[in-house]
């Protein structure tokens, strides 16, 4: 971890991809991750460790409660889901961390580094400012020649190792024909140096060492905040892995042998487990069973499945085991076409330049020319090459952008410091800014508004004697319908109905026998119903040849109802797309109160239907979470994915919500603004204080003690200004 | 005058150690998770000494 962080946001897109490569290492001990959204206090703290430290595999846990997550040492047989599990019966919510990802020595040693130059830089100038300080109440002669003498043996090493980081960056935009900000830095610093050793060579009365040294600082600490907002968001949302593990089970001779997703071939034959994804497109030749569509196409409904039907990369086994035989792996799944679709989209992103950039773009030419400017107007007005050289590095110490490297980083850490309080990852650096401009939001309909799981609609309807059938006969399976039925009759109290023979025919339903009478609960038409309606329905025979329909419906996700009010409130267009069926699309939209809503979308008119309303000139933002809507994710102005979203559509969003309720979008969205507002203001308030500065220095009225002054009230009502945004969490 | 010759060697003295000293929290990780830190203190299962690893 990068030492000293609270809490964090942005990443770069680039360092978010292809997790599904990552084929994890065999560790001794198995030290686990877990993230934990919901900890706020001690208690917590108390409670997750005692809960783990119980369980017999657990050798150590220990909180993060600033990154909200436990690690865990645990015997090397321990799972992360194992251990989620014991999260979540303590009443956490929890969501494995990919432990490969733990090495983030890489994004340590970066941080650290910097924290370690801002500490030198942070000593050295805190003494050379005690030693200035005398010279500026007037000690004169050899005294102040000593002084001087003693900073500059004070400056020079400190800042040859902690400048390091400018000269760097400037020389590698000198050597590619650019100018960044690290170019008037570099040459401040370094005009800084030269004409103080000169000045204190001869004896003069100015030398810039302090100045030199408290910039550095400045600026250090604004990359370092920098640094450390964007590690913190780059390890959390990398390490939010998906909850499988890319590996298949490849049957040889009758045997299921455990491979990586990479080497299987055509013609290979997979088994494919209830509740595992199907890695590869194929058909079935063994088996019947239910398969959850959702994350591809957003259909809420099940579709049963059997020997000889296609299956493709993506879908969800739920109920009997499958055995498929591969028609197309790795690249030319239809997993992966989709993936392919984010690809093309995410280049339209990268055309925004954050508001730092266009700064520094207006900023380091300026810069040079006004110094430039000072140099030789005062060489063709007084001759003196010594007066001169001192009055250009006089201009360029005092515009150097203490205040504008400080404005942008410190806003970020303050507003994305305050979104994780409320469960909110910012991933990409500029998201806060983008996210300030959406006018209009695009939602998915299921697993992002409805939670993808179904409860049951008319339980009311059943009579005693049905309610505890229907309870029994779901105890046998793990569909999910047969799972909303047992969490209702949970619910309600129900008492199971004594049960003889519970068989699950995978891909229809359950029977068994109650009282010598044969009951049945499964799909209406194997019951031998047909039903009309196209909801999500199950029959229950109790074998009185009396045939109830038990009916569901998707369950809207908590906040999401607040949250489209709130957002309709703020002026903005809400609009609602799915590839679910026109029905329980119309329904949701009505439920939510939104006006507008397409249904039946494929993944690409997603995509295009984002694209138009860009094209239109709005800023959209995308809230989705499977991955028929990783491509629109990617093409949105800014997008949000929930942390339980698949890899991919975690991978293309900005912003990963990490907790069940959607509410915390709308705040994310006020905080984007306020975010933005504040960075505006410390642009102006820097402006300001050159604006006065710069004719001092110019007219070389500037003394080291007003570049000092400036310096350091210009950088600290930056981050004052910048903390009013972080508020009580 | 004279006085400044140990002075200001003891001022950068001590100032060094300062540093040596965050240099040295900053290598043991004592900046990994400030708000726990500030949290733990306020429970009641404490220990008496370093965890043998």
């Amino acid at each position: 971890m990068t030492a000293l962080s609270t809490n964090g946001p942005a990443a770069c897109p680039g360092c978010l991809a292809a997790p599904a490569d990552r084929v994890d290492v065999p560790l001794p001990d198995a030290q686990l991750a877990l993230s934990l959204p919901t900890i706020h206090c001690q208690a917590c703290i108390a409670t997750v460790e005692k809960a783990l430290m119980a369980h017999p595999q657990v050798r150590a846990a220990r909180v993060n409660l600033t990154r909200k997550r436990v690690m865990i040492d645990a015997d090397p047989d321990a799972t992360a889901q194992g251990m989620a599990k014991v999260m979540m019966d303590a009443g956490f919510e929890a969501h494995e961390l990919d432990p490969a990802a733990l090495n983030q020595t890489q994004t340590d040693a970066a941080g650290r580094d910097l924290l370690m130059r801002l500490a030198v830089a942070g000593f050295a100038a805190m003494n050379v400012m005690l030693l200035s300080v005398a010279v500026w109440s007037g000690a004169t002669d050899a005294t102040r020649d000593m002084f001087h003498w003693i900073s500059a043996a004070i400056t020079l090493p400190a800042l040859a190792f902690s400048a390091q980081p400018f000269f760097r960056n400037a020389w590698s935009a000198l050597r590619a024909k650019r100018l960044n900000m690290d170019v008037p830095i570099t040459l401040a610093i370094v005009l800084a140096v030269a004409t103080s050793l000169w000045e204190t060579g001869l004896s003069g009365k100015h030398a810039y060492f302090d100045a030199a040294l408290a910039l550095t600082f400045f600026l250090l600490a604004g990359r370092w905040l920098d640094a450390r907002a964007r590690s913190a968001a780059r390890s959390a949302a990398e390490e939010l892995t998906a909850l499988e593990v890319p590996r298949a089970l490849r049957l040889s001779g009758g045997e299921a042998q455990e491979i990586s997703i990479s080497a299987l071939r055509v013609g290979d034959q997979v088994l494919v487990r209830p509740g595992a994804r199907a890695p590869i497109d194929g058909r079935i030749v063994e088996g019947a069973s239910e398969v959850d569509r959702s994350a591809l196409t957003g259909e809420t409904m099940p579709v049963f499945r059997q020997t000889g039907d296609a299956m493709s990369a993506g879908e969800v086994n739920l109920t009997g085991p499958l055995t498929m035989e591969a028609t197309a792996v790795g690249t030319d799944t239809s997993l992966h076409q989709l993936a392919a679709l984010v690809a093309v989209a995410e280049s339209g992103r990268s055309r925004y330049t954050s508001l730092a950039d266009r700064a520094a773009k207006l900023y380091a030419p300026g810069v040079h020319i006004l110094s430039a400017l000072a140099f030789l107007g005062w060489l063709i007005w007084s001759g003196d090459m010594r007066v001169s050289l001192n009055i250009a590095a006089a201009v360029l110490i005092i515009t150097c952008p203490c205040a504008l490297g400080l404005a942008v980083p410190a806003v970020t850490t303050a507003a994305s410091g305050r979104l994780f309080g409320k469960g909110l990852l910012i991933k990409n650096a500029t998201a806060l800014e983008r996210l300030a401009q959406v006018d209009t939001v695009v939602f998915d309909k299921t697993g992002t508004v409805t939670l993808g799981t179904p409860k049951v609609t008319n339980w009311d309807t059943l009579n005693e004697n049905e309610k505890s059938v229907a309870f029994a006969l779901a105890h046998g399976s793990a569909h999910p319908l047969a799972q909303a039925i047992v969490a209702k009759a949970e619910e309600t109290g129900v008492v199971p109905a004594p049960l003889d023979g519970l068989r699950e025919r995978p891909g229809f339903g359950t029977t068994g026998t109650v009282s010598e009478a044969l009951v049945k609960l499964g799909r209406p038409e194997w019951i031998g119903l047909e039903t009309g309606s196209k909801g999500l329905c199950s029959a229950l025979d109790c074998g009185g040849g009396d045939i109830k329909i038990i009916t569901f419906e998707d369950r809207i996700r908590p906040g999401a109802e607040t949250l489209v009010s709130d957002l309709r409130r703020q002026g903005l267009d809400v609009i609602l797309l799915s590839g679910d069926r026109e029905m329980p699309v119309a329904h949701t939209a009505s439920q939510l109160g939104i006006g507008t809503h397409v249904s039946d979308m494929l993944p690409a008119d997603k995509v295009g239907y984002v694209e138009a309303l860009l094209n239109d000139g709005r800023h959209v933002l995308m809230v989705g979470d499977g991955l028929n809507d990783t491509g629109a994710l990617a093409a949105a102005h800014v997008s949000i994915s929930p942390a339980q979203a698949l890899d991919a559509a975690r991978a293309a969003s900005d912003i990963v919500l990490l907790g069940h309720d959607l509410g915390p979008v709308a705040d994310a969205l006020t905080t984007a603004r306020l975010a933005t507002k504040r960075i505006s203001e410390n642009f102006r308030i820097a402006t300001i204080y050159n604006i006065v500065a710069v004719p001092l220095a110019v007219a070389g009225m500037a003394t080291p003690l007003i570049a000092a002054l400036a310096m350091s009230t210009s950088s600290l009502t930056v981050s004052l200004n910048a903390l009013r945004i972080g508020g009580r969490k | 005058m004279n006085v400044l010759t140990y002075l200001i060697p003891v001022s950068l003295l001590l100032g060094g150690l300062g540093l040596v000293g965050f240099l040295y929290t900053l290598r043991s990780r004592q900046y990994d998770d400030p708000e726990g830190d500030a949290r733990r203190i306020l429970s009641d299962e404490w220990d008496d000494k370093p965890r043998s690893d």
